[in-house]
């Protein structure tokens, strides 16, 4: 299923500068594996030391929190857009 | 050098002072500590006393930057005792120990978000934002507005777009640029988190949030210094963000550490709408976590169903001996109500939120009536009129005569309409 992840300012630098990108994935923990593989260094910053997603980590499908769509269970669509934002977002400086 | 900077809340790490509000290493949000052992000698009950009356009066303990200026006169309101309406929520006649903080009546917006912007602004400057920005549900949408018209900055404000009309006009009128949003709050929070990603504005709120959140710090200086200089046995709070509570406890903890105070275990009460209450959900559930809501309440100002301090909230309420309750929209109106015919204090749909929860606290017994209990009341009525809409119908106009009036008198009197000595205004199910 692809979809498309939009990563933030904040977590670029471990993204080579990547901005988004495009995955088939179908639920969240595919999505986290398949982040994990393209880039390892991402992995401690969306997840804590349990593989908990981090607290202040929220997660968008097209708007929505993904908590209100079943989180984990989530099936993704295609074309859904997901977006990883912090919950106090950091801001261009 | 100054005397504070920006660390981590969860792995410590310092960031120094820039407009930043979480770190790169953990997400977890940023906050100002404070080199207190440098501020020992050189602040005092006598010095701070000497001052005017308004919050930079404890300048020492907010991060402003070397050589500012204040130039408007925020906060210090009054601390108002309420007898009238502590026998009304206790049950008890005399219970003299109840206090209103009360915000409706901070300059120049008529609410305690006037505290916080006039320290984010101060650090806008001077990391040299020509414009400001912020999410609001409308309180803070107002007080950016007016701080920036004052310091000649830029302002671009967004919104939901079902904001009270007084809380849009009180926007626009200060020449901001105000953005409706077809959503709630925490939509409007998360595209704000995406525009401040893009463009280089200081958002009180999100790059400039933990300078912003130091400013809620002076309500509970004000409250210690107006109690004589002791701390409360209780502190109720209302809640949206969730960010407040956690500052007053803040607050007070600086003052006894710095010796201004004696140390003492304040238990502090959170206060939410039933129909958005992530944090008191939490509360009761006995969970340190959140669980977003969608909100649907009138209670506008405090309607974030993910409130980005939730978790810090529920951690100072637990960790104090306190709780946190939810009222309904009725039972605010009524508290609204009560406030004003007790006390003669008009507060907007939050405060009938402190009044109504601080009423259950009461019923509860988790709040006791010989107690010092300090309701905090941050906001105005005159903001929120349409949530009384149609309860009180427009009386019919009488001749100017005196005749007339004496007709209409007895007329009045034989009905039952007339004032009564003390007003019994709380509707029946309120209680907890």
């Amino acid at each position: 299923m692809p979809i498309t992840v939009q990563i933030p300012t904040a977590l670029r630098r471990l993204t080579a500068g990547a901005s988004s990108i495009t995955c088939a994935v179908s639920n969240l923990s595919e999505l986290f594996s398949v982040l994990d593989e393209k880039f390892p260094e991402l992995k401690p910053h969306l997840r804590d030391e349990q593989g908990q997603i981090r607290r202040f980590l929220n997660i968008y499908v097209n708007e929505e929190d993904i908590r209100f769509l079943g989180g984990q269970t989530y099936a993704f669509q295609e074309g859904d857009e997901v977006l990883l934002v912090p919950s106090i977002a950091g801001g261009a400086s | 050098m100054s005397h504070y900077e920006l660390r981590c809340r969860e792995c410590g790490r310092s960031w120094g002072n820039q407009p930043r509000s979480i770190c790169d290493d953990c997400f977890s949000p940023l906050e100002v500590a404070y080199d207190y052992d440098a501020l020992k000698g050189s602040i005092s009950r006598e010095r701070i006393a000497q001052r005017p009356p308004n919050m930079w009066r404890y300048s020492e303990l907010l991060p402003l930057p070397q050589g500012f200026e204040p130039r408007l006169p925020v906060g210090f309101t009054p601390l108002l005792q309420a007898p009238r309406m502590a026998a009304q929520l206790s049950g008890t006649a005399g219970a003299a120990n109840l206090y209103i903080k009360n915000d409706a009546v901070c300059l120049p917006t008529l609410s305690f978000k006037d505290r916080v912007v006039a320290v984010a602004l101060a650090q806008a400057k001077a990391f040299g934002f020509d414009t400001v920005s912020c999410s609001s549900t409308g309180n803070l949408a107002n007080a950016v507005a007016a701080h920036a018209a004052r310091e000649g900055l830029k302002a671009w404000i967004f919104i939901p777009s079902d904001l009270e009309p007084a809380k849009i006009l009180g926007t626009n009128v200060f020449g901001a640029k105000v953005v409706r949003i077809a959503g709630n709050y925490d939509q409007v929070n998360r595209l704000c988190s995406q525009i401040a990603d893009e463009h280089r504005w200081g958002f009180v709120n999100v790059n400039l949030r933990p300078y912003y959140a130091e400013g809620s710090k002076t309500v509970g200086f004000e409250i210690a210094e107006q109690l004589g200089w002791r701390l409360p046995d209780n502190v109720v709070c209302p809640m949206a963000g969730g960010s407040l509570i956690v500052k007053i406890k803040k607050a007070f903890d600086e003052l006894v550490k710095l010796g201004l105070v004696e140390g003492k275990e304040v238990k502090f009460f959170g206060a939410q709408a039933t129909g958005c209450s992530p944090i008191s959900t939490a509360v009761k559930a006995g969970s340190s976590e959140i669980e977003p809501q969608k909100p649907s309440t009138i209670a506008r100002s405090l309607a974030i169903g993910n409130p980005a301090d939730g978790h810090y909230a529920i951690k100072t309420i637990k960790g104090s001996g306190g709780w946190s309750e939810d009222v309904s929209d009725p039972e605010l109106i009524d508290s609204i109500k009560l406030l004003a015919e007790t006390e003669g204090v008009f507060t907007e749909t939050a405060g009938g939120v402190t009044i109504g929860t601080a009423r259950k606290l009461y019923r509860q017994d988790r709040i006791l009536p010989e107690e010092t209990t300090v309701l905090c009341i941050t906001g105005n009525g005159l903001k929120t009129t349409d949530a009384l809409t149609g309860i009180y119908p427009t009386e019919q106009a009488i001749a100017p005569k005196l005749a007339e009036f004496e007709a209409y008198l007895q007329q009045t009197l034989n009905s039952g309409d007339a004032p009564a000595e003390i007003p019994g205004v709380v509707a029946a199910g309120v209680g907890a």
